[in-house]
């Protein structure tokens, strides 16, 4: 819908990616575009993810704004060397004479019984490339309003769409061309007691566990991070000035994770604001498993009002 | 002008669609106990496919991609392979496995959500099934490259499917394969269509056996509907390049008659009349026409093998149906040889939350 609005309102916008076209995408995002806006402005390439990459710079540095699908995160590794060593960085090397403005869109996480590769959460390989940003939506509503304001953006923006919440969630949405805030974070729930920042399809188990802890009389504060890099400081360090207590929930592996980051934020901005060890609850540094295990991959309610409660305790 | 480059890509059929010979029979088939046991296994393979789509359907199977309208490739490339031989398939090659001595549980295990599925018992020096695209293709190469290295007379044969052949990685490992005279085969099972996109959307070429060329290695077309025809080609490339004749690239026409997965829906993108016209010249029907006109073959054969299959099947069913969960551990005990001290600790965590354990 956010493609349609920004097509039919920008005629530099095009959709490239695998099956994009008369598919519509495997999981139906780029439906009905191509009828549409025809097979210039929608286009299938070949099977090829340094392709869409690279031919996305070649684009968007002569006057097109490509909205580039790789079908599933696990399949963007050929497209790393495009993205690393050219889409974020011709801004800068070429001191502003070429740009990038590419959003590249990406199924994201797992849970959904998907085969290998389909299901890992790899953002913090993106998160720390510098020159891009790295969006991670968790409603439709908000996939709506972001995508909008990824593609008018300037710079190349990574957006991760967590697959989870296509089959989870649906939503009416507004299509009225009203983009959200690129770089700020969402407060889901408002609370005095803990705060928990976390993102994409992980705001389903932490929306739940915030309605078990506000059952035992705990107020947490949820914030959807929603662009994780760059990080929307101000927000998190307001919130935990308040609360004082940190929880960081996220599907990837911990090591070297984003909420790595946040806590890293926390300790050098806010530490004096802790009345308790900030915690992070996330995937396993192992490899995701297929999907007979996923779920016990995937952090659970329990283990997040767990943590909490393990901020609270005396 | 002066011509520095000519190229010529031979298409070899055996079999034609109607079971006719339309070339010499090459030397195995002149034993048809050998034929009939390669359409044995070109017809267990298709039930086997017929009843892991129904798995799926009924949620007892996660997204699969059959292999309806390969057997003939895939058996006959299973068939000219010899044990010591390495294996590179992609995801769908399971005629192939299956005549490599894979078993139906393990695929079943695989795609039923569970790596058990990729510890082979029978080829042990064989890849797992290699979801992102092309990748293989360099690992067969590296495989060859250890056997020349060790002076072992063994090949590698990697599958690539068309839409594979748009990748980088592909062309770079045809590009080594031909620099180093590697014994290795690539197949490249051109099926028409990469999920939605059809092939003449990949590339600009005739034919994709022609990317050889590039590489300075012999290419050829083959009939991937004629059992005979695939055998037979796979073979000579195999023992060319056992005798240290260097790689050979081999494109198998045949047509995908199925969904890309079960994920998928191929009637948003290709036509009816398409897929009717590609089930005319599908690998069953000649073989079997071969068969009975060779006085080899009967009703009643044909109906005693489908039982047979069948009963297979099922015994392998009931076998991956009734396994017992894997462990939360699994996801642990095999990513290092030993398990560094954070991940002990972690695997506490894993074992202190895992899901109770359920069935399919």
């Amino acid at each position: 819908m956010a493609h349609g609005w920004e097509m039919q309102h920008d005629d530099s916008v095009v959709v490239i990616g695998q099956d994009v076209g008369a598919n519509g995408g495997v999981f139906r995002a780029t439906a009905g575009l191509q009828s549409r806006f025809g097979a210039d402005r929608v286009q299938d390439t070949p099977l090829a993810e340094a392709t869409i990459a690279g031919m996305s710079v070649g684009m968007a540095t002569h006057g097109l704004k490509p909205v580039a699908e790789i079908q599933f995160m696990g399949f963007m590794y050929p497209a790393l060397d495009q993205i690393v060593n050219h889409m974020t960085r011709m801004r800068n090397r070429t001191r502003g004479r070429l740009s990038c403005p590419v959003v590249i869109r990406t199924p994201h996480g797992g849970g959904i019984h998907a085969p290998e590769h389909h299901s890992e959460s790899t953002e913090t390989l993106l998160c720390h490339i510098p020159g891009i940003r790295v969006v991670c939506p968790s409603s439709p509503a908000r996939a709506y309003g972001l995508l909008l304001a990824a593609i008018r953006d300037p710079d190349p923006v990574m957006f991760l769409e967590p697959v989870r919440l296509y089959r989870a969630m649906r939503q009416e949405v507004s299509d009225d061309g009203q983009a959200l805030p690129l770089d700020r974070c969402f407060i889901l729930r408002q609370g005095c007691d803990v705060t928990i920042v976390t993102w994409g399809a992980m705001t389903l188990e932490t929306l739940r566990a915030f309605a078990e802890l506000e059952a035992q009389g705990i107020s947490a504060e949820v914030i959807d991070l929603a662009t994780l890099s760059p990080i929307d400081s101000e927000t998190i360090l307001t919130s935990v000035a308040k609360t004082g207590r940190l929880v960081i929930v996220h599907e990837a592996a911990r090591n070297v994770g984003v909420g790595a980051e946040i806590a890293a934020l926390v300790a050098e901005h806010g530490l004096f604001d802790l009345h308790a060890p900030i915690q992070r609850v996330t995937g396993f540094d192992t490899i995701m498993p297929l999907f007979r295990l996923e779920h016990d991959y995937i952090p659970s309610v329990q283990r997040i009002v767990d943590a909490v409660q393990f901020t609270l305790a005396d | 002008m002066t011509i520095v480059a000519e190229f010529k890509i031979d298409y070899r059929q055996i079999l034609d669609p109607k079971g006719q010979l339309v070339a010499p029979l090459p030397r195995f088939a002149e034993d048809l106990d050998e034929v009939v046991k390669m359409y044995a296994a070109m017809t267990r393979v298709r039930v086997f496919d017929t009843k892991a789509v129904n798995l799926q359907r009924t949620g007892q199977l996660g997204t699969y991609a059959p292999s309806l309208g390969h057997e003939a490739t895939h058996v006959g490339i299973g068939a000219a392979m010899r044990p010591e031989d390495v294996l590179a398939p992609v995801y769908r090659e399971f005629g192939t496995q299956l005549w490599r001595g894979v078993t139906m549980t393990e695929i079943l295990t695989y795609w039923g959500g569970d790596e058990r599925g990729n510890d082979f018992a029978g080829p042990r020096g064989d890849f797992p099934w290699c979801v992102p695209i092309a990748t293989q293709t360099l690992h067969a190469a590296g495989a060859a490259m250890a056997f020349k290295v060790r002076r072992e007379p063994r090949c590698a044969l990697a599958y690539i499917g068309d839409g594979g052949t748009s990748e980088g990685a592909f062309y770079e490992a045809l590009n080594l394969a031909g620099a180093r005279t590697l014994p290795v085969v690539f197949v490249i099972v051109n099926n028409g269509w990469a999920i939605s996109v059809p092939v003449a959307a990949q590339t600009a070429t005739k034919t994709l056996a022609q990317k050889a060329v590039a590489a300075g290695i012999p290419g050829v077309q083959v009939d991937g509907n004629d059992v005979f025809a695939v055998r037979a080609v796979v073979s000579e490339a195999l023992e060319t390049a056992r005798r240290g004749g260097g790689p050979c690239l081999i494109e198998t026409l045949t047509y995908r008659l199925s969904d890309h997965t079960t994920a998928d829906d191929a009637s948003r993108y290709r036509s009816e009349a398409e897929v009717k016209e590609a089930w005319t010249v599908e690998p069953m029907i000649r073989i079997r026409e071969y068969l009975y006109k060779a006085g080899v073959w009967n009703d009643a054969e044909e109906h005693a093998l489908l039982q047979d299959c069948a009963r297979q099947v099922d015994a392998a069913v009931n076998e991956y149906l009734h396994g017992v969960k894997p462990s939360t551990d699994a996801m642990f005990d095999h990513l290092f040889a030993a398990l560094p001290p954070h991940l002990v600790e972690q695997r506490a965590t894993a074992r202190k939350y895992a899901s109770k354990p359920s069935g399919h």
